[in-house]
């Protein structure tokens, strides 16, 4: 993949930077990148971000992959993710009771995830949507679809035996069980072919929309940092849990609009995949590892509400956007 | 009521295999291990994939499996 267009001065600093090579520590300049502070333009800072993790999955055809650990950019990574974990924490204290820590977390997240009234737009898409929502939808999932449960795969080290063991369990399953053409990404990139959309790992970052950068850098902050496993397997988890009935109307909607059977046999997949995995993320995973690590519960909170509030917050920018709210 | 007296399908039973059972209370019981189901018609299905999620609600649309289906109906109709 090559770099997106920068939406801001600092990407554009950024950009520059990742396209020299990387020099000794001393070189560092990433303080004067940031000058006074995290800019405030959410746009590109959140691309910005998205840009500094990707050097940990895949990388940029045009940047060298020394950057991935070179010193230089990482004041400026860890003061984007303070800034975005401020934020999701500043939102999930506004937009959650106060967690009780002697609370079932099986039960905790079935009260978040019934709480849940964003709107949908698999429901959308199903009966009303156009062929041209849907493509669009379809180009904005793609970030996340073409390294579907890669960014989960990060919190496996961190994990003890009971926790590791059902994570893994599902993981298996998410990578084709053996088969590379059953791998759910790959499943993704073969429905955007079909489709007609370009199917290239990270060619629709351009135009993400700003929840779906915010969507896919929490889920990048979360699983790459040991302390936030909590949130990691709490993301994960809430993402399980909500897939299976929505993946089936999208799968009508897919089919109503003529997109391609190939993209509504992934969401096919997940129909059947997601009931199964529910179960092994809230109870095999989530209550594994609560119950471990007790204190681990306001964090597995956090990322099943971040996952469901940022969810919210695509479709409800997708639906004005398309004047469908 | 049961999901049969609404019309829904009895759940496949399992004819093959000696899989691991995980009942999810409300929901599907989890099949463990490679497994063949046998639904009310006589046919036989094998599972696809390590765990399995069978239908105990009578109203999936990809049974013998499960698809969330129990999760749109009203508490008292869902299995116990």
């Amino acid at each position: 993949m090559r770099l997106p267009t920068p939406r801001g001065p600092l990407g554009e600093q950024v950009h520059a930077v990742l396209r020299t090579r990387p020099g000794p520590p001393a070189a560092a300049s990433s303080p004067a990148l940031l000058g006074s502070g995290v800019p405030d333009d959410p746009e590109d800072t959140a691309l910005t971000l998205w840009v500094l993790h990707e050097l940990h999955y895949r990388g940029f055809e045009e940047v060298d992959d020394a950057w991935e650990w070179a010193p230089t950019l990482m004041p400026l990574r860890q003061s984007l993710e303070q800034d975005l974990e401020g934020r999701l924490r500043a939102r999930f204290a506004a937009g959650w009771a106060e967690v009780d820590p002697t609370d079932d977390v099986t039960v905790l997240l079935g009260r978040i995830v019934e709480a849940d009234d964003g709107p949908s737009l698999a429901r959308h898409l199903q009966r009303h949507g156009t062929r041209d929502q849907a493509l669009a939808l379809l180009r904005q999932r793609s970030l996340y679809h073409l390294k579907e449960a890669d960014p989960t795969s990060w919190v496996v080290p961190r994990l003890s035996a009971a926790p590791k063991a059902a994570l893994v369990e599902v993981q298996f399953d998410e990578y084709g069980d053996g088969d590379p053409e059953r791998l759910h990404h790959r499943l993704f990139e073969r429905g955007m072919a079909a489709a007609g959309l370009e199917h290239a790992y990270g060619h629709y970052a351009a135009e993400a929309t700003l929840p779906v950068l915010e969507q896919n850098n929490a889920v990048s902050l979360f699983g790459l940092h040991r302390r936030l496993r909590g949130a990691a397997v709490g993301h994960f988890a809430a993402f399980e849990a909500t897939s299976s009935v929505p993946s089936r109307q999208l799968a009508q909607g897919l089919r109503r609009l003529g997109v391609g059977e190939e993209m509504a046999g992934y969401y096919d997949e997940h129909v059947e995949a997601d009931a199964v995995h529910e179960h092994l993320a809230l109870v095999g995973v989530c209550g594994a590892l609560v119950e471990e690590e007790p204190r681990l519960l306001a964090d597995v909170a956090l990322g099943a509400w971040t996952c469901l509030d940022l969810e919210a917050r695509t479709a409800t920018h997708l639906l004005q956007e398309w004047d469908a709210a | 009521m049961s999901a049969r007296d609404e019309g829904g399908r009895p759940p496949a039973r399992v004819v093959g295999g000696d899989p691991e059972q995980v009942l999810c209370p409300g929901g599907p019981v989890l099949l463990r291990g490679a497994a063949v189901v046998e639904t009310d018609d006589g046919r036989r299905h094998p599972t696809t994939r390590p765990v399995s999620a069978l239908c105990r609600c009578g109203r999936s649309s990809i049974a013998p499996w499960c698809d969330a289906t129990h999760k749109l109906l009203p508490a008292a109709d869902r299995p116990a």
